[in-house]
């Protein structure tokens, strides 16, 4: 990674703006528009920092660079963008896509996002990539005039659609089927912990009430007053420590989200790679079928049933003019075809290796980032346990007093 | 604030009888100087062709004088206890007479001869006991010591002995009838102060009870939630290598604060819940005790506006107020003193209560 642009630039989401404007189809709509800033990291001599270059950028235009970039590296398991809508949410968040809660938290996955890219190695390279960040009028277009939405096959936009494929690479197979176990565990995963977290806010929030009713009853008593009143403070601390706790919460949330998502770009590669390898087996199969037809029209047996030979046979057959005229078109196609599959066939191999080892890249960063996200859970939860250790003796402290 | 007067403080224009003086402090002592013992357990159900009724064996142990033997092995039922809270009340109607667990509950969808139901019945009836024991008058009384020492026809027979039904409505109705009249005048200060903190206090303990019903019911939900969480991260576990041993490390740690919960919600149903349920029984019982000495008030007083209407026939009535009168003092002044030994009682239970709690959250954040 010696190379990649991330250690050459700075890069940061630092802002989040409310703008309305007019879209695609002339309607007035409201949306949030992302400053991304950059500068350059050299070696800084005193005093001297190189200037912050800065533009606005819409998700919009961040979905349009993601797209561009899926389909011109289609062995590439790419970084995937923050949720488009609040998923998993749990009752306090809301799910409203302008709540500035939300806006933060994409605030923050979209500086994670291209961060992720830039440092890359392959990606970083890319020349719209380094448009995106840095030239603000003409990107679309620039983008629009790679004409990569002409490369990007309809096929895999049918999430569903199953090729037979005859030979699969059982590598890829093992992968796709431990992607598609990843997405299941991590959004069972991140359901029952949106749930878990609602119910841990009740059992805290319903300590606050003690704080009140033990205030106003130590009005009426003489002796327990002042421990009543105390302790019913510490029950409000107690109370609303949960709101830091549970936002603490939503970044483990969210760096499992990522990898919710980067599940399935890792299932897009498998994917386009079975696309790909069925492909590669119908042109194989395509050109055997054109072999044997020459075959039969040189020698004049017919192995094989075709409508054709049929109606040859009912209606006569043809002369051997058109036989000759024939079998020189066949001989053409299979020629093409031949060539087809064997660059077809460098292709899937030049594939395979690449994904390969972008796989290999990808299941490092990914077991290095899960791992320090499960430690920074647990950590959290121990913090979490030593404020409910000090609310709980300075409370045990006021009781004892009363 | 020198113009209240302290509710703890020994005023001497009212005389304290010294052993109500003496057993202020007897209950902080604890249980060396207690010469009886008492348990309630062994709760057996009995069917008959007309009913199923549960039994509870009522075991009493005791170095005192006044009781024939040093062991007594009984067994009561609901009713029994019923009738003998209904004679302690009888025989001493301004003084706190702990609370009976309820007949029915209500609220809970729990049946009648639950096993949760029984136990809880079980422990509140143990209690019951152990608090007229511990109490300096009423743990002398007859029909108390009868209740502990006597067979089951034995009490039958003696239960029957009472007056009627019939009197004891009478009673009834004269005493509603006297507290409607202007009970409220002539009525000492000190327990008009009585009757404002009940009211406070009242309000507030019953909060109390719902919030910590509330508090028990998220915990639970709480809990079930936990338990759904641990095993997917195991699951997880299966289809990783790098990270498999991590994850089950947090799917292990979830069930052991899964098990942390369970034993949290159980330190609250065993302590806090039945505390506060019964304060909130006695909170009605104080609000039946200074009834019931405005009841006493009543009759002095209108024993003397009658007099003051009637200026013969001075002499018969001045012996009957005068008997009023003393009927009054003593009912006043058992209920203060009464209503100290309980207020005493209260902070002490609520403080060992709420620091249990405390000492039991503490448990569960060090889990």
């Amino acid at each position: 990674m010696e190379d990649c642009l991330a250690k050459k630039m700075e890069i940061t989401v630092s802002e989040a703006e409310k703008r309305t404007g007019r879209n695609a189809m002339n309607i007035q709509e409201t949306y949030t528009a992302y400053l991304i800033e950059t500068r350059a990291v050299e070696s800084q001599s005193e005093g001297q920092c190189a200037p912050v270059e800065s533009l606005w950028r819409r998700y919009s235009e961040f979905e349009l660079l993601r797209n561009y970039l899926s389909v011109t590296y289609p062995h590439i398991v790419v970084p995937p963008l923050p949720e488009k809508r609040a998923d998993f949410v749990w009752h306090k968040l809301s799910a409203d896509n302008m709540d500035p809660d939300f806006v933060e938290r994409r605030r923050i996955g979209l500086e994670n996002f291209l961060l992720r890219v830039a440092s890359h190695p392959v990606l970083c390279q890319d020349k719209i990539f380094y448009a995106f960040l840095m030239q603000e009028g003409g990107w679309k277009e620039m983008v629009n005039e790679t004409g990569f939405q002409l490369k990007a096959d309809s096929r895999l936009k049918a999430l569903n659609a199953t090729f037979r494929v005859k030979n699969p690479d059982k590598r890829f197979t093992e992968l796709k089927h431990y992607s598609d176990e990843l997405q299941s565990v991590i959004s069972h995963l991140l359901r029952v912990r949106a749930r878990v977290a609602d119910r841990l806010y009740g059992v805290y929030k319903v300590h606050g009430n003690y704080g009140r009713v033990f205030s106003e009853w130590s009005a009426i008593e003489k002796e327990m007053g002042d421990g009543l009143q105390s302790a019913g403070h510490h029950m409000d601390v107690y109370a609303a420590s949960i709101d830091d706790i549970l936002e603490e919460e939503e970044h483990y949330a969210d760096q499992l989200k990522e990898y919710l998502f980067y599940a399935e770009a890792l299932r897009a590669v498998c994917r386009k790679h079975e696309l790909m390898q069925y492909d590669l087996e119908m042109a194989a199969q395509d050109l055997t079928s054109k072999k044997q037809q020459c075959e039969e029209l040189a020698t004049g047996t017919v192995r094989t049933f075709s409508l054709k030979g049929m109606t040859s046979k009912l209606f006569g057959q043809e002369t051997p003019e058109q036989r000759e005229a024939k079998i020189k078109i066949l001989e053409e196609q299979i020629q093409e075809g031949e060539e087809q599959l064997k660059s077809k066939n460098l292709e899937g191999r030049d594939f395979v290796r690449s994904a390969w080892a972008d796989i290999e890249r990808f299941k490092e960063q990914k077991n290095h980032d899960l791992k320090e996200a499960l430690i920074s859970y647990a950590v959290m939860q121990i913090s979490m346990c030593k404020k409910g250790i000090q609310v709980w003796t300075n409370a045990k402290e006021c009781f004892s007093k009363m | 604030d020198a113009s209240l007067v302290e509710v703890n403080s020994f005023s001497p224009s009212v005389p304290i009888s010294p052993s109500s003086m003496t057993n202020q402090y007897r209950f902080e002592d604890g249980p060396e100087l207690r010469d009886l013992f008492i348990t309630v357990d062994d709760p057996e159900s009995h069917i008959t062709a007309i009913e199923t009724f549960i039994t509870y064996r009522v075991v009493t142990k005791t170095t005192r004088g006044e009781f024939d033997s040093s062991e007594y092995e009984v067994r009561r039922r609901y009713q029994d206890f019923l009738w003998l809270k209904s004679k302690l009340e009888e025989a001493h109607p301004t003084l706190i007479i702990p609370p009976l667990p309820e007949k029915f509950i209500i609220k809970g969808m729990v049946e009648r001869f639950s096993d949760e139901f029984i136990e809880t019945r079980r422990k509140a009836l143990h209690k019951f006991l152990n608090r007229i024991a511990d109490h300096p008058t009423l743990t002398f009384n007859e029909d108390f010591k009868i209740f502990l020492t006597a067979q089951a026809w034995e009490l039958s027979s003696h239960k029957k002995q009472g007056p009627g039904l019939l009197s004891r409505m009478g009673q009834t109705v004269r005493a509603v009838a006297s507290s409607v009249r202007g009970a409220v005048r002539n009525r000492p200060e000190m327990f008009t102060e009585m009757n404002n903190y009940l009211e406070t206090f009242s309000q507030k303990i019953n909060l109390l009870d719902k919030i910590a019903h509330r508090i028990y019911k998220e915990e639970r939900e709480y809990f079930n939630e936990m338990k759904e969480y641990g095993p997917i991260y195991t699951l997880w576990s299966a289809s990783e290598e790098d990270i498999a041993e991590s994850l089950k490390g947090i799917a292990s740690c979830i069930d052991r604060c899964c098990r942390a919960t369970e034993q949290r919600m159980a330190g609250l149903s065993e302590h806090l819940l039945p505390i506060l349920h019964e304060y909130v029984l006695y909170s009605e019982i104080l609000m039946g005790v200074l009834k019931r000495r405005d009841q006493i008030q009543g009759e002095l007083d209108s024993k003397v506006d009658a007099l003051a209407n009637k200026k013969t026939e001075k002499d018969l009535f001045s012996e009957e107020i005068g008997k009023l009168e003393d009927k009054v003092e003593r009912a006043n002044n058992a209920l203060k003193a009464d209503w100290d030994r309980w207020k005493q009682n209260m902070q002490w239970d609520m403080r060992s209560t709420f620091t249990n709690v405390a000492e039991n959250n503490l448990r569960y954040y060090e889990e």
